[in-house]
This record gives structure tokens, sequence and C-alpha cells, in this order.
């Protein structure tokens, strides 16, 4: 199974730490939200394959939070915001 | 045969769509009238500031001839109308959640300017379901933004209740043991029901 290029990009930019952007975005696990609900919201604010969406999402089920993404301060406010839109419990934070 | 259960979704010719009974409508309609109507509504003034009344405004300052509706509703335009500390009612703090965990001051900021966007949203899906969902039941089908509005919708009723019920990852367990007498046993099956909708819904648009 192949992954398209663009989803690549994004994960590793989600992912990995980055010293010029120490910001990150964390979603936490909540009773309420449905897993696959969660899995859903993923790939559509980030664009995820569906197979990264998944990781993430049982990251925050078993391990209690998950880093989502990371970038400058202002584009982890953003998706902290619509993170909120969609009802997930997402903070931002200066480190993991 | 058995007919597939009303309330569920699937996908059909680019649209997602399913069969709700009356009853089912004027409690799905009901549930997210409350959540509109708890979020404040679209074109309420924002909601007023909770003890945390800017001390830094100077009461000389404030001409007292101006209407104060007049300066709320500028101030909501201009982005700066929201409270900045988090609700404590707990599904209000729920619904609309701090950014920051350990720190007060940004969590306020980012409040203060997203907390009236984040509620006429919730606002605007419960809407959606409003103006797709007849009243009498029936097909509802959904292109894809009426689509991404139940979604949210649906969970903002979930978030809710949940919320309400105390729930807990083993709630169905609570749901099985739960005596018709328990009064939480009927919301725990309205839970469960939504719970239902959304996931035939998600997987409907995946």
């Amino acid at each position: 199974m192949s992954v398209a290029p663009a989803e690549v990009e994004r994960e590793e930019a989600g992912l990995d730490a980055v010293p010029d952007t120490p910001w990150v975005t964390i979603v936490w696990n909540d009773p309420i939200n449905l897993m696959s609900y969660v899995t859903y919201v993923f790939q559509k604010v980030f664009g995820y394959a569906k197979p990264k969406a998944e990781k993430l999402m049982l990251d925050v089920h078993h391990r209690g939070k998950a880093v989502v993404s990371n970038g400058t301060r202002e584009a982890m406010e953003r998706d902290a915001e619509i993170l909120h839109g969609y009802g997930l419990w997402a903070t931002v934070s200066h480190d993991r | 045969m058995r007919r597939r259960p009303t309330g569920a979704f699937r996908r059909s010719r680019g649209k997602v769509s399913a069969r709700f009974t009356a009853s089912q409508a004027v409690i799905l309609r009901n549930l997210v009238s409350q959540v509109a109507e708890l979020m404040g509504g679209v074109t309420e003034p924002g909601p007023a500031v909770p003890g945390t009344a800017d001390p830094a405004a100077d009461p000389d300052a404030a001409r007292p001839e101006e209407p104060e509706a007049f300066l709320e509703e500028m101030a909501a335009m201009l982005g700066t109308a929201g409270p900045t500390s988090p609700p404590e009612d707990p599904v209000l703090a729920r619904l609309l959640p701090d950014a920051y965990r350990d720190d007060p001051e940004a969590a306020g900021e980012f409040r203060r300017y997203t907390e009236q966007g984040l509620r006429s949203g919730k606002v605007a899906a419960a809407q959606t379901v409003l103006a797709t969902l007849p009243a009498k039941g029936g097909q509802v089908r959904l292109g894809p933004e009426d689509a991404q509005a139940w979604l949210r919708a649906i969970n903002d009723v979930r978030l809710a209740i949940g919320t309400l019920l105390g729930i807990t990852e083993d709630y169905e367990d609570e749901l099985e043991q739960a005596s018709w007498a328990d009064p939480r046993s009927a919301y725990l099956e309205v839970y469960h029901w939504l719970g239902y909708i959304q996931d035939s819904l998600v997987r409907a648009l995946w």
C-alpha cells in the first residue's frame, strides 16, 4: 500500500520535532468522543491518511493524549480552535 | 427480513442519507435546539463577562449616554467581547474548553478571541440539523457540508449528555445494568443512540 506524497510530507511536518517550531497541539482523551469520529476528524482537519489518523487516535485513547500537529504558536492556536469546533479536547503547548 | 434500522446513515449518489421516525426527529431536534440555546443562539449578544469585568476599564472614560448594547455589538464584531475565564458549568466547560492547560493568562486570551466564533459555529451546526431534519421525520439527505454540521451538532449533544451523566468508557455496562426505574437509563439510551447515528455517519462519509 502506498501513501500519497502530500500526506507523507504533512505527517512529517506534524509529528517530528522541528527546533524552529516548538509549539504543539495536543489532543486529550475523553470518554465521550467516538474512536471512529476522532479518527475522521484527524483526517479531515490535518489531511492525514487513515492509518496515521487511526494511530494518533489510539495514542490518545491508550496514552491519554497525543501530539497531533506542530508549528508556530499561531498555527497551533488555529488547529486547537478548529478541533474545539469538532468537540475534541485540544490544547496548545510549548513542549511535549 | 428487517429493514435497515432508522437513524443509520449510508452513502447514496454522492450524498449520505438516513431515515428517521417522527419520534426520533422530535428528540433529535429538541436536543440540538437545547445545545443551540445553551450556546446563546446566533443573534444573541455575547454573554456577560463572568466576574472578570476588565478592571483596567476606566469608569470615567465610559460616557453614560452611550448605549451599552451597541458597544457590546461592536465589541463582538471586533472579536473582543469574549469572556476570558472558563465557564463554571461543566457542560459549558466541556463544549468551550481551555486551549492552554497550565497558563490561565494565555487560555483567557485565546478564549477572548475565539469563544464567540466557537459558540456561533455550534449554533450554526444545530440550525443545519433543524433545517434538514423534518419535524415529522422521514428521509434526510445531506451534502458534504451539511454532513459535517450534523457530525458536529450530534457530537455537541453527546458531549452535553455525556458530561451531565458523568459518562465513563464503561458506560455500556451501566446501560445494561441500569433498571428502568433508574432515571439515568433513558438518557443513557439516548446517548447510546446518538453514538450509533454519529458512527454510521462517519462510516458513510469514509
